[in-house]
């Protein structure tokens, strides 16, 4: 099932014959599916089918009853570098009055060491205004979260997801709850970063239009009631481009440019 | 006005500025984390553990801080057992507090103190002791959350994206229960069991009706609860009130105030 066979594209994410019952109900039965650099790959499903619990077992939240999972090549058990990780929750886990401003929102996805009483080195937040200026949110910085719309709220999750720079991109169904013209202005930048960054995604999502317009009528691979749709990137040049930081800072005039162009 | 120049009451001022502190500072976490009532359950627990600590000897805030401790601990348990009925758990743990003190109350019937002072507090019979171990608690506290104030941060917002950076994220839940468990078992000789919980959760709503950021939350909760500690103090001292009642309701009388301030601004503005 996996398009790129060139030496660079390692697997991001391996699943080896995976089985998860609950309550001595299998909710998915030996699944096996491997996440390679640079792909871009939707999890679809019904309710109920297991998409967030496949989630949640390749995060590591989960403990699958039978089976393996590896993340950058490493048994999840082993792995450390989970800075190359960005993850982005479903939205809709926010409790509207938590008090904190989104720049706090966007430093707190920052990985590494921390200063006494959570203080942060001037490098640090560059990265925050890097991350926030990408995802067009810069002008909110100071507000409360809670106090943004449903779109501009994903778009400071996107921000805290990419402020290490990460590989591998992990969406939790992340438009529930917004209206149209922001998911497709969501999905055109998400698209936009697979096709010119060096990252991959696994998004779950029940927006079927979108899955299907970028990533093609038919599902790649099925496993039980799970669907796999796959794209891989390949066709751009800045394939060994790995500075997001750099990138990050032009992503939102590259996009710009696009548009009028 | 003697009463607030007298040992006694001095004694009563800074453990209350201690406590002050740490109190409303762990109660931003929790309450930030929907657990408001973890703290009422710790201190029900806590009061069994201080009545037998007086039964077995003199050692009080040592097994009330164990029994705090078996407590969240249980609590734990109990959860995973319950699952989404989570509240259960503390609904068991808090009745099962009150019934294990009222047994040891009848036990220690040669006792001094009577279950009024478990209950609501006994301020004035504070000791140096006392003082050192809330000062030694209150430094702990404040070295342990400055250190991990990130981490607190990420698994308070979204537990689920802290997991996820790779945060050990059941240790920081005991963490937080730990520290709770020792800032009521220091806290109940001041407020008294009953009203510990106050001073963890209403600072907390004060400041979510205040604070723009994080930071600013943890800046509001503590000036709440030392200003609400120190106040209700003296006036529980010149008029010869209960301290921890006065207290309390010293905090609630500065909800309503930032409640209707916010209204009157909200219609200016």
């Amino acid at each position: 099932m996996n398009i790129g066979t060139e030496a660079c594209h390692r697997d991001i994410i391996t699943v080896d014959s995976v089985s998860f019952s609950y309550q001595q109900r299998d909710v998915f039965k030996d699944v096996s599916f491997s996440v390679m650099e640079r792909d871009f790959i939707g999890l679809i499903g019904t309710n109920g089918a297991g998409k967030t619990t496949m989630l949640r077992i390749i995060v590591g939240l989960l403990k699958p009853t039978s089976g393996e999972v590896r993340l950058f090549g490493e048994p999840i058990s082993q792995f450390k570098a989970w800075d190359r990780i960005g993850y982005v929750p479903q939205r809709n886990n926010l409790n509207p009055l938590f008090p904190a401003t989104v720049k706090e929102v966007v430093l707190s996805g920052l990985s590494g060491k921390r200063k006494w009483f959570g203080r942060h080195s001037r490098e640090d937040y560059q990265k925050c205004d890097d991350a926030l200026m990408a995802m067009g949110v810069e002008d909110l910085a100071e507000k409360r979260i809670g106090q943004l719309s449903g779109g501009q709220q994903q778009r400071v999750f996107l921000a805290r997801a990419l402020i290490n720079t990460p590989s591998l991109l992990i969406l939790d169904e992340p438009t529930v709850g917004i209206d149209y013209e922001t998911q497709e202005s969501f999905f055109h930048m998400i698209k936009h970063m697979h096709q010119h960054h060096n990252m991959t995604f696994l998004m779950v999502s029940h927006d079927m239009e979108m899955i299907k317009g970028y990533l093609g009528e038919s599902p790649a691979s099925t496993a039980g009631k799970l669907n796999f749709y796959i794209r891989h990137s390949h066709e751009t040049q800045d394939c060994i481009e790995d500075n997001l930081a750099h990138s990050l800072k032009h992503l939102r005039s590259q996009m710009e440019s696009q548009k009028e162009g | 006005m003697d009463i607030i120049m007298s040992g006694f009451f001095q004694r009563a001022l800074i453990g209350g500025m201690l406590i002050g502190i740490t109190a409303p500072l762990m109660g931003i976490f929790l309450v930030l984390r929907r657990l408001s009532m973890i703290g009422d359950t710790l201190s029900h627990a806590a009061i069994a553990g201080v009545a037998l600590g007086f039964v077995i000897g003199d050692f009080p805030i040592l097994f009330g801080l164990i029994f705090a401790l078996l407590a969240s601990f249980a609590i734990e348990k109990l959860r995973k057992s319950y699952k989404s009925y989570a509240e259960l758990s503390l609904a068991i743990i808090m009745s099962g507090g009150i019934a294990l003190a009222s047994i040891f109350f009848t036990l220690g019937r040669d006792l001094s103190m009577d279950a009024n002072s478990f209950l609501f507090g006994f301020i004035y019979t504070l000791t140096p002791i006392d003082l050192w171990t809330m000062l030694g608690v209150t430094v702990a506290v404040l070295l342990i959350v400055g250190k991990h104030l990130h981490g607190l941060f990420l698994i308070t917002f979204d537990e689920e994206a802290a997991s996820v950076s790779g945060m050990p994220v059941s240790y920081y839940n005991i963490l937080i229960s730990v520290l709770t468990a020792l800032v009521i078992s220091i806290s109940i000789k001041i407020v008294g069991g009953l009203l510990v919980s106050a001073l963890l959760t209403i600072p907390a709503a004060c400041s979510l009706l205040l604070a723009k950021s994080f930071k600013q939350s943890i800046v509001i909760v503590v000036l709440v609860g030392e200003i609400a500690v120190i106040c209700g103090l003296l006036i529980a001292g010149v008029w010869n009130l209960a301290a921890g009642g006065t207290i309390v309701l010293v905090l609630i009388a500065f909800l309503l105030l930032i409640l209707l301030g916010r209204n009157i601004f909200s219609r200016i503005a």
